[in-house]
């Protein structure tokens, strides 16, 4: 990967020619006056030329009907794809019953002391009360079907990962192929291969823990590559120099000297297998997402709250005990740690059996608190009042018809509006300039495959859709980023907040949206920055932080005041930081597009919804793989520095 | 090294594959999900669709399945073509409320025998246009589809791009509109809501506020009991006038609504495909227990409990 700070640093050379970012564009203008001409000559069309599509229809109808076809009789699924499928539904059956077995108290108590030996009394505390207030809000056995799911999904996507870390680990040829197989995996927004996955293993749990695993799986990929590269050479040397065989050295120095980033894997892996959790209850996965996604359905706030704090819950107990789990690796091992394991087995044990004995496995119904009503009063309160008519400012409704008439339709029109090979040579300059000439051909080749797609007009609608998300997260994301970076307190305040907005299912606060900004882009755009926030935010906050405190000392002591320290030294040296987020932002506005289909954002998001309601592959998948090239694409036109190994957690 | 511990790998997951299922052919329309018959019960699967209407017909079917046979029910959402998919599979045992889906008839009940047609649901569907009643009082003819260009300026919104908007649904209802706004000539721009829940809160919007709007719609729906709709004329409806989907220029007909189950499902769920089978009731019973759910925001289990305990006698004669 290339640096960005590597152009910049270098000293300007005299001579125009002799910075590369002029060479570059005049290279790019020479390419450019010899092709477009050429180009118009032959297909002089403002949009993308209809004699340069192809129409992928009819192969892929003839595939899903062969599919469904085949699907009972065929040997690829009867020996193959029925054994995978068989053995998922084994394997979340068999963590089901055993949940179901210990009883609500057992598994409870299981967590919490689980929790008390990984990461202190606090976090275990903490766990027990989240495992009881799934229960409380009355969604105990969904939270039970959504754990089994959780730990089938968790363990297939490091056993996945781990596999092809080790590969990329040890071999650099194997690096070098999977490299952009993981870049593409992360880029890819959940949603646009459902459809091919519930295709091949129907509706249902096998499916959904499948599309988690893709979703999952790269992640862990990446940091067991890393750990196992970065193992410190002497010690390899040392085992060497022992005589130990090369499985010997693997075993015993590379793997335990990469532990942290093994842990650091489980936790990114766990967190968005958990945000697929939800995704997945399009498909049919059951559990919580499929009590959010059912209370959608009748307009409801409250019950879809009531399932998605549970999700939320679990998001952040399991994010907080493995973090603590990978803090703790260093230190020496408590000195009674086997007979404290033992003692927590037991008592977990201990509890589950006597919650089978007074017979009280099941939540009891009486103890069933309702949250959905006071919320649904307030969520109406809410937008009756801001909806419209509110004094000076206007109402929520009006300032999302000015966003639209004033922002979005502009940028779209713009986009649409410009010559293809325009749009191209744009892309390639900005992608160049930011990266090197391999970033840039990817970066063009992914926006041509959307025009010989055949959904080039949707395409850039989605376009103009995510650039407006983007800009209005980074405005608001550096902002609040950079008063947390100033402020401790402020950071402790804002810390559950992000949380809360990162893990909470979008299902969630769909209707609110709507219910603010009416029908249209404009609240698949609020959708989306509730969504991106949290990560620019967080990036922000951490890359300011970082920067070295003599530099800012200095500052000071020269007299800046402190807009000239953040503008003239925190901003620059953080840079890095910054572009990071940004690309950040931009993939997770993406994968939020779908999202904005279901609430009136139209163009490819809509398109992807209607192929999965419609079981209709050529539509979904052409508009599937189209988010997927405007996801590269935007991915190389902002690469960073660095990719974190996350898609934003 | 590296490739010996993967082919090792390889060599025992796919052996682990083999154990877990045993060996041999994998059937995959035999797999129910994971969640059914825990604990030694007996389990049914029922389809949710999107819409509240669907819900009701599960919630009383659960209810009555739960409290009168003893069985437990699983619900699973999913639109109503993977849940033709998801039937024939046996991944659900039944679709109580299907809109008429000719292709998927065709293949999964006449070619394959995956699935069965169990009788009709006793609601006839519509689908239609509808302005809301206070507009259409104050200007009666926007209820006819010739005068709808006079009004196209009054249904204007950002999201129209200067002309009227006809607000649809979500993508997995059946529509011919963008189709009919061309071949009626119609200044209208058709702008999917993409859900019905975004659709639904937007009318509630505009009927706050007495907005005109014109927005497809489908009866029955507990909705106008709330926002008060009326229909606007589309040229009459006739057999085969909307064959062809480039080429529709009339309205939507009416839909005796079906439900299906999936065949072995049907043959041997015993009292659970025989209760199923004979489920019929009327429009008014299934906007009752629609409005309490989406409405009064009951649960769904609240709701058929409701219904249940007030019409004994309808009932009764569903149970095997």
């Amino acid at each position: 990967m290339t640096t960005v700070t590597a152009t910049a640093a270098r000293p300007a050379a005299p001579g125009l020619l002799a910075r590369p970012a002029v060479r570059k564009l005049a290279v790019l203008a020479v390419v450019a006056a010899i092709l477009v001409p050429l180009a118009h000559a032959r297909w002089s069309s403002g949009s993308w030329p209809a004699a340069l599509t192809i129409d992928v229809s009819g192969p892929l109808t003839d595939t899903s009907t062969w599919i469904i076809d085949n699907r009972d009789s065929h040997p690829l699924f009867l020996y193959f794809f029925g054994h995978i499928s068989n053995a998922v539904v084994l394997a979340v059956r068999g963590v089901y019953l055993v949940l179901l077995a210990a009883g609500w108290a057992g598994v409870t108590a299981a967590a919490a002391l689980v929790a008390w030996r990984v990461a202190g009394w606090r976090l275990a505390a903490g766990t027990g009360v989240a495992f009881l207030a799934c229960g409380f809000l009355g969604m105990w056995v969904p939270t039970t079907q959504t754990l089994a799911l959780m730990v089938v999904a968790v363990l297939a996507s490091v056993v996945v990962g781990a596999l092809l870390g080790l590969a990329a680990g040890l071999s650099d040829r194997a690096d070098k192929v999977l490299r952009p197989v993981l870049d593409t995996m992360q880029v890819l927004p959940a949603f646009a291969y459902l459809l091919p996955v519930v295709l091949i293993f129907g509706i249902g749990v096998p499916a959904a823990v499948l599309a988690t695993v893709v979703y999952a799986a790269p992640p862990m990929a990446r940091l067991t590559a890393l750990g196992l590269r970065g193992a410190d050479k002497e010690v390899l040397e040392a085992v060497e120099s022992l005589g130990a065989t090369a499985r010997q050295r693997l075993l015993t120095a590379r793997i335990p000297l990469a532990r942290k980033e093994l842990l650091l894997g489980l936790n990114q892996t766990i967190m968005m297998a958990l945000s697929m959790a939800v995704i997945a209850s399009v498909i049919g996965a059951g559990g919580l997402g499929d009590r959010v996604y059912q209370a959608l359905a009748s307009v409801d706030v409250g019950a879809a709250l009531a399932a998605g704090i549970p999700i939320v819950l679990l998001a952040v107990v399991l994010d907080r005990v493995t973090g603590a789990a990978g803090e703790a690796l260093g230190e020496e091992p408590h000195p009674h740690g086997r007979r404290l394991w033992l003692v927590a087995l037991a008592g977990a044990v201990a509890v589950a059996v006597a919650g089978r004995l007074v017979g009280r496995l099941d939540w009891p119904d009486a103890w069933v608190l309702n949250i959905a009503e006071p919320v649904n009063r307030a969520v109406d309160w809410m937008t009756a009042h801001l909806y419209s008519g509110v004094p000076v400012v206007g109402g929520t409704a009006d300032w999302a018809g000015r966003f639209t008439t004033w922002v979005l339709d502009p940028v779209r029109d713009g986009l649409q509006g410009l010559p293809w090979w325009g749009l191209l040579l744009i892309v390639a300059a900005l992608a160049w300039l930011i990266g090197t000439w391999r970033t840039a051909l990817t970066a063009v080749l992914a926006l041509a495959a959307i025009g010989v797609l055949g959904v080039w007009k949707p395409s850039l609608d989605t376009l103009s859709q995510v650039l407006a998300a983007v800009a209005v997260t980074l405005v608001v994301g550096f902002a609040t980023g950079v008063a947390a970076a100033r402020s401790d307190r402020f950071e402790r305040l804002l810390r559950p907040v992000l949380d809360v907005f990162q893990t909470m299912p979008q299902f969630v606060y769909l209707i609110p949206v709507v219910a603010l900004f009416g029908v249209g882009r404009a609240p698949a755009v609020a959708a989306a920055v509730v969504y991106a926030l949290p990560a620019v935010v967080r990036i922000t906050t951490q890359g300011l932080r970082q920067v070295d405190p003599a530099a800012l000392e200095s500052a000071r002591s020269l007299g800046a005041t402190p807009a000239q320290q953040l503008r003239q030294v925190q901003l620059p040296l953080a840079r890095r930081a910054l572009l990071l987020a940004v690309n950040q932002g931009v993939v997770l506005v993406l994968a939020v597009v779908i999202i904005g289909g279901l609430v009136g954002g139209g163009a490819l998001g809509y398109d992807v919804v209607f192929g999965l309601a419609q079981g209709d592959l050529a539509t979904g998948l052409v508009a599937g793989a189209a988010i997927v090239c405007l996801g590269l694409m935007l991915d190389r036109v902002t690469q960073p520095t660095e990719r974190r190994a996350t898609k934003g957690a | 090294m590296g490739p010996r511990i993967r082919t090792t790998a390889l060599g025992a997951a796919v052996s682990s594959l083999a154990l877990l299922t045993g060996c041999g052919a994998a059937d995959m329309t035999k797999q129910a999900s994971p969640f059914a018959n825990a604990e030694g019960a007996r389990t049914v699967t029922l389809s949710v669709q999107s819409w509240v209407g669907a819900q009701a017909n599960v919630a009383v079917a659960q209810y009555l399945l739960e409290h009168e046979l003893g069985y437990r029910v699983d619900t699973v959402q999913i639109d109503e073509v993977p849940a033709w998919d998801a039937l024939s599979q046996g991944r659900v045992d039944a679709l109580l409320e299907d809109w008429g889906h000719p292709d998927e008839e065709k293949r999964y009940v006449e070619d394959k025998k995956t699935i069965v047609n169990a009788g009709d649901l006793g609601v006839t569907g519509h689908i239609g246009w509808y302005v809301p009643t206070y507009f259409a009082k104050a200007h009666p003819d926007v209820t006819d589809w010739k005068n709808l260009n006079k009004y196209a300026d009054r249904m204007r919104t950002p999201e129209s791009g200067g002309k009227g908007q006809l607000m649809d649904g979500s993508p997995s209802y059946v529509t011919n509109d963008k189709a009919l706004v061309k071949n009626l000539d119609l200044d209208y721009q058709v702008v999917f809501a993409g859900s019905e829940a975004a659709q639904i809160t937007q009318i509630k919007q505009f009927a706050k506020e007495k907005k005109p709007f014109l927005t497809y719609w489908y009866s029955p729906q507990w909705l106008f009991e709330k926002v008060p709709m009326t229909e606007v004329k589309l040229p009459e409806y006739k057999e085969g006038c909307d064959a062809d989907p480039e080429k529709v220029a009339c309205a939507y007909p009416h839909t005796p609504l079906q439900k299906y189950l999936n065949a072995d499902f049907a043959r041997s769920g015993g009292d659970a495909a025989a209760l199923l089978k004979k489920f019929r009731w009327t429009t008014e019973d299934q906007n009752e227990v629609s409005l309490l759910i989406a409405d009064r925001k009951m649960s769904p289990q609240e709701a058929a409990k409701k219904w249940v305990d007030a019409h004994e006698s309808d009932w009764k004669k569903w149970l095997p």
